[in-house]
């Protein structure tokens, strides 16, 4: 007999893996659907099979919350079903012995206070009060509902510039968001049970690169005679202003600066949205015969003159302005908010950091931003310092290994405090603050002051890109409703209180995507075109090809791949490199076809008009 | 602009030509255009694949999983009626594969069934009893589950739940076709079921008791109240007279049942059937339909006077027909503002049950107490009509007292020992047994307007028209609209089947986008004749072919205007006077505020 074992993975325990990863897998991409009692059901019956059985709480009070769940959904139970569910959890929570049990009562816990009013619904009226929202989970995932299986499909068929106008219906920026969309729609994706979630983004991408942009333009319905100012030329502007021209208004965009765009253009740099092929979408949506005004600035006065002069206003000015950190030394030369610097690089101003030690301060997409661009404007030295820890960065994953790679040096756990100065006056350093990770605060963990002392990154530029503000200040002085400098609406996007005023986008939502703000864009338009007596609808006459069963096929996801970080940190070209067009075919090949597929096939399917 | 002919149902062969798809269906080499469905496909060389679930351009949602095939090539099976053929595709309907997961789906449907066929009313006309048989499942290897819900038994539509597959059909139909939405999914997972949106009492609702989910539904989890054994009390009682009117429709489908083909099955036979289940007389309603016509008709010219005058509606919205009473609850719930705009004319139904008990009750030298008055529809919203508190004579007693669908008609019959292959054709009871061939076509989509046509000309230019003058509204485009000209006089007339193409039609009114002089809507898509309280065929529409049986015996009728009904006439002359004389408005129209549906002016 052997005195010790070494451990060996047995069959069953391999197979355990295997479904662990899949179970794993399966909730990631499902979290729109499920009934919240029928979920919190389910997590407590999982619960219960980890219970090794030893105390008392876990063991009987697990399966006993599942009996009381059970008469819940079955319609058994009444409001003191409810306390007697919550006071097990409770006990659960509070008297059992290790993670498994006090982990689970906790769950239980969180699920029974949360979904009060769900567990409620269901005693009161024996059904589900939740709305069920995953009819096709990548549609309801994207905010502008672009009907994505639709298009994947075409891509499969090589019908790329039908692609590209099924996208269109929802979303006049195909190009933009096939380069720097967040993708949403990926986060539900269905595929994600079987392998990983589809490439939505990459086939976007590959659609509109494989056709002409001019091969249609905008079909536009006939003139209304009514006249509509955008005031803001960014995503949420371009889309309002696209769908209104569409409907036959006539539409004007007032911009404040040189060029159109908003953000894309002066807050994301070439090397993620090339400025030329930007511009070239910017003309096809103003091809459908919009007006603008570029260096247009507008202050509350000439709010007052648009809304005179117009049938409606749509104000989409985004979020412009820096926000400040409010250290010592932060007005030193040297330091600039990452929202002046982009700017600059937006109008080819391109900042001199060469042999220049940088600071940026941040953890978002931004910080990334500011900190790559200063790579390409020859900075000798990129730190960007994050006062938590880089998993707790809000900054898209592949921005921050971009960074990595192109040699900038995330500094996590480092709080700033002060920027030294040297000679006159001008930044000579950052000092900071080493932290330590610790308790959560509002939901994450929470990085405190550690035990080790002060120090000083030497450098000779900061940039703060900690977030930014709405210059709302000129509406609010004329009564414009703000709330956190927000620009406040009603649902359909009307500014209380100013007949015929909209708004939305960054302004309104606070900093957010550029999807989120195309759909603000598109929604209002909608909205305006009501408000002016219309009922003018969006439609789309592309014909998809035929659905085809294939059944479970597995086959992994293609990335899009990057050029090499030593070629690319000298220009200010493309660093992502599209699909190849095996890799399109291929990548299109595995979408579930949820539209048809499925809930889809009964609710859902696809929309034709808007 | 709205497109006035947009079918009920969308058309799914593309224009233009179709390549064709050469596939292999159980051996057999099929060859068919693409997009065609694999279930279409195999139909075409003569199999065919089971379904539940599955109605056409309705209900392709592949739930019941019945109709999965084995494809080769592919490890999971197929759901035939969604999925489309591909080239060379290798089909296996009947493989082992296949067979055991539609048994094991059937058997697994069958545990949250109550599969007590004996005392259900849809044995015999099952598709899951056929479907259950044929795969010869006669052991139920899972525990049994079933709903155990309530209902409110006193209205027209009954669900039980206990028999619902969440075949999603009723759902369907109700949201498409009707454009109601009262069904929805109450829960979800291993609890979804099918029941009112929100669980609300179903006489809580905006169900307009249109019977249209019945006619859907593949098994007895939905049908209307059987008040069949009322009719037979009444029937035992002594004191009791009890005539039978028998609508336009009712002659269209009422063999169907019975085994009895579409030309013998007259109303004639129908009332030699009646008279042997026990009623006394044998009426027709197509006489108060042609009564309905003058009513409605000199309604219409009062009010086209009045218009031309620049009185009466200044929002110049038409006058809608009123017979239909699944119509008149949806404008009650879901378009209040169009309420006055309706016909005050009661329906042909009321309209026979006042005149009996008036009129019939006189000539008989009875007490209008001893009637009871049955009607034989193919309508279930008629027994939410008869039982309207407006719906009564001087004295309050119903005008009606039961209204049978086709389908309780014909179980009467068999409950009557009647032996079909007896019965001889009858003519029906004198002086309300006789209806024109404008009357029989009350049944049929654009009947209602075709024979108010007929008689407006009459009373505008004393003079008959050819009784095919006007014939633009037939057919069974959803929404039909024409210009009728009434010598030099042109009538704007619009007609609607179905609620879903209805409320298009109102939403266009009330938008000003059309504009009208007068609007037909039946509720029930093809009109009474594809009524909800007609015979149930599991997947076929029979509207268009019953109603050419109404369209042909209008065209054979001797007396085609229903001004030139000699009954009608009788009527007027010894006891109405004339249409819209003071005993006509007392008795034949209606108030339709009088009742309220229940979230009537909530909206």
């Amino acid at each position: 007999m052997a005195r010790l074992h070494v451990m060996e993975r047995s069959h069953a325990q391999a197979v355990m893996d295997d479904l662990h990863d899949a179970l794993g897998r399966r909730l990631a991409v499902s979290s729109l659907a499920p009934c919240p009692v029928e979920f919190t059901a389910a997590l407590v019956n999982l619960c219960s099979t980890q219970s090794c059985g030893k105390c008392t709480p876990c063991r009987v009070g697990l399966s006993a919350l599942s009996d009381l769940l059970a008469d819940v959904l079955e319609g058994r139970a009444d409001e003191s079903t409810l306390n007697l569910i919550e006071r097990t959890a409770r006990t659960i929570y509070l008297s059992s012995d290790c993670a498994i049990g006090y982990e689970a009562g906790a769950m239980a816990l969180t699920a029974i206070r949360g979904f009060r009013d769900d567990f409620e619904h269901h005693i009161r009226e024996h059904s589900c009060g939740f709305d069920r929202e995953a009819r096709v989970p990548c549609v309801s995932g994207c905010p502008a509902h672009v009907d994505i299986p639709g298009y994947i499909s075409l891509v499969e068929a090589g019908r790329y510039a039908d692609a590209v106008k099924v996208i269109r219906k929802n979303n006049p920026l195909p190009l933009v968001c096939g380069l720097v969309c967040e993708h949403p729609c990926e986060m539900h994706c269905r595929r994600g049970m079987v392998d990983d979630p589809m490439n939505i983004l990459a086939l976007k991408r590959f659609a509109v690169e494989h056709s002409d942009l001019n091969d249609h333009k905008p079909s536009v319905a006939d003139n209304t005679g009514k006249r509509i100012a955008v005031i803001g030329g960014g995503p949420a502007g371009l889309s309002c202003a696209y769908y209104l021209a569409v409907m036959g208004h006539k539409v004007t965009i007032f911009e404040q600066r040189h060029h159109l765009g908003g953000m894309l253009r002066y807050g994301i740099p070439s090397y993620r949205l090339p400025r030329e092929r930007l511009q070239a979408e910017i003309d096809w949506i103003l091809s459908a015969g919009i007006d603008v005004e570029l260096d247009h600035s507008v202050n509350g006065e000439e709010l007052a003159r648009l809304r005179d002069e117009f049938d409606a206003v749509y104000l989409a000015i985004g979020a412009h302005s820096d926000k400040k950190l409010g250290l010592p030394g932060e007005e030193a030369p040297g330091v600039e908010s990452a929202v002046k610097m982009l700017r600059a690089i937006g109008d080819d101003e391109l900042p001199d950091l060469s042999g220049q030690r940088v600071c940026v301060i941040g953890g978002g997409n931004v910080a990334m931003d500011v900190a790559r661009s200063a790579v390409r404007c020859g900075a000798e030295k990129v730190s960007i310092v994050y006062r938590r820890r880089i998993c707790d960065m809000t900054a898209q994953d592949a921005e921050i290994a971009g960074a990595q790679a192109e040699g900038c040096e995330v500094l996590e756990l480092t709080a700033p405090l002060a920027i030294e100065t040297g000679e006159e006056g001008r930044v000579s350093g950052l000092r900071v603050q080493p932290q330590i990770i610790g308790e959560p605060r509002r939901g994450r963990p929470a990085p405190r002051a550690a035990a080790t002392p002060e120090r000083v990154i030497p450098c000779e530029r900061v940039f703060v890109a900690i977030g930014q503000d709405i210059d709302s200040k000129p509406f609010e002085e004329m009564g414009v409703a703000c709330k956190w400098g927000c620009i406040v609406t009603d649902s359909d996007g009307a500014v209380p209180n100013f007949d015929g005023l909209f708004s939305g986008g960054d302004c309104q939502t606070g900093p957010a995507t550029v999807i989120r703000a195309i759909n603000a864009g598109r929604v209002a338009s909608a909205n305006i075109d009501r408000y002016l007596g219309f009922d003018n609808k969006i439609k789309l006459d592309v014909e998809l090809p035929t659905v085809q069963f294939k059944g479970k096929h597995e086959c992994g996801r293609c990335e899009l791949g990057e050029r090499e970080a030593g070629e690319r940190i000298h220009d200010w070209n493309l660093v992502e490199q599209g699909l190849t067009e095996e890799e399109a075919r291929q990548e299109a090949s595995r979408c579930l076809r949820c539209d048809h597929f499925g809930f889809g096939a009964f609710r859902g399917g696809r929309n034709l008009e808007w | 602009m709205v497109e006035p002919n947009n079918p009920t149902v969308s058309d799914n062969t593309e224009s233009g030509a179709l390549n064709m798809v050469k596939l292999t269906i159980d051996n057999c080499e099929v060859v068919v255009p693409e997009h065609t469905t694999i279930l279409d496909a195999a139909k075409s060389v003569g199999i065919q694949i089971p379904t539940l679930c599955y109605l056409r351009d309705l209900n392709e949602i592949g739930g019941c999983r019945v109709c999965v095939v084995e494809v080769e090539g592919c490890d999971q099976l197929v759901a035939a009626c969604n999925n489309y053929v591909l080239d060379g595709m290798v089909v296996h309907t009947n493989s082992p594969k296949a067979r055991e997961a539609r048994r094991t789906n059937v058997q697994l449907l069958l545990s949250q069934h109550d599969s007590r066929c004996t005392s259900c009313v849809r044995s015999g006309n099952c598709n899951l009893q056929t479907i259950a048989n044929d795969l010869g499942i006669f052991y139920l290897p899972y525990e049994q589950h079933l709903a155990r819900e309530g209902w409110d038994f006193d209205f027209p539509i009954i669900r039980d739940n206990d028999k619902c597959i969440k075949c999603m059909r009723c759902i369907k139909v109700c949201e498409s076709v009707q454009g109601l939405g009262i069904w929805d999914l109450t829960n979800r997972a291993t609890h979804t079921a099918v029941g009112t949106r929100g669980r609300a009492p179903i006489g809580k609702t905006d169900c307009v008791a249109c019977g249209q989910c019945i006619t859907h539904c593949p098994t007895g989890a939905l049908r209307e109240r059987d008040d069949t054994e009322t009719v037979f009390d009444a029937i035992a009682d002594p004191d009791k007279i009890v005539l039978a009117q028998i609508a336009p429709a009712v002659r269209s489908a009422w063999g169907e049942e019975l085994g009895i083909p579409r030309d013998e099955a007259t109303v004639e036979r129908l009332a030699c059937a009646l008279r042997r289940v026990g009623f006394e007389y044998v009426f027709d309603t197509d006489f108060s339909a042609d009564l309905t016509i003058m009513e409605e008709g000199s309604e219409l010219l009062e009010r086209l006077g009045k218009a031309a005058k620049g009185e009466g509606d200044s929002r110049s919205w038409p006058m809608f027909t009123s017979c239909c009473p699944g119509w008149v609850r949806f404008v009650k719930a879901r378009y209040p503002e169009f309420v006055d705009s309706l016909s005050t004319s009661k329906s042909p139904q009321q309209m026979f049950g006042a005149i009996a008990k008036t009129y019939y009750a006189k000539v008989l030298g009875v007490e209008p107490e001893r009637l009871f008055v049955v009607s034989v529809m193919p309508c279930t919203a008629k027994k939410a009509e008869c039982a309207l508190p407006s719906m009564v004579g001087e004295d309050g007693t119903p005008d009606v007292d039961v209204a049978l669908t086709v389908r309780e008609m014909v179980r009467m019959v068999r409950a009557s020992h009647v032996s079909v292959d007896t019965l001889v054709e009858e003519p029906l009871d004198t002086p309300l047994g006789f209806g024109t061939g404008a009357g029989v076509i009350f049944g049929a989509t654009g009947g209602v307007m075709e024979a108010a046509v007929r008689s407006a000309y009459y009373l505008v230019t004393g003079k008959n028209p050819d009784a095919d003058f006007f014939t633009d509204v037939r057919g069974l485009d959803g929404w039909k609209e024409a210009v009728a000209d009434i010598d030099g006089t042109k009538v704007r007339v619009a007609v609607a089947h179905g609620l879903g193409n209805a409320a298009r039609l109102l939403d266009a009114i009330r938008d000003g986008r059309v504009s009208y002089d007068f609007v037909e809507v039946m509720a029930c898509p093809g009109g009474c004749v594809g009524g909800g309280g007609q015979p149930i065929h599991d997947g076929c529409e029979l509207a268009a072919e019953r109603g050419q049986v109404l369209w042909g015996l209008d065209a054979a009728a001797d007396i085609r205007f229903s001004h030139e009904n000699p009954d009608v006439q009788a009527c007027y002359r010894e006891f109405l006077g004339e249409p819209l004389s003071p005993l006509a408005e007392e008795l034949l129209h209606t108030d339709h505020h009088a009742w309220t549906m229940p979230n009537e002016g909530t909206c």
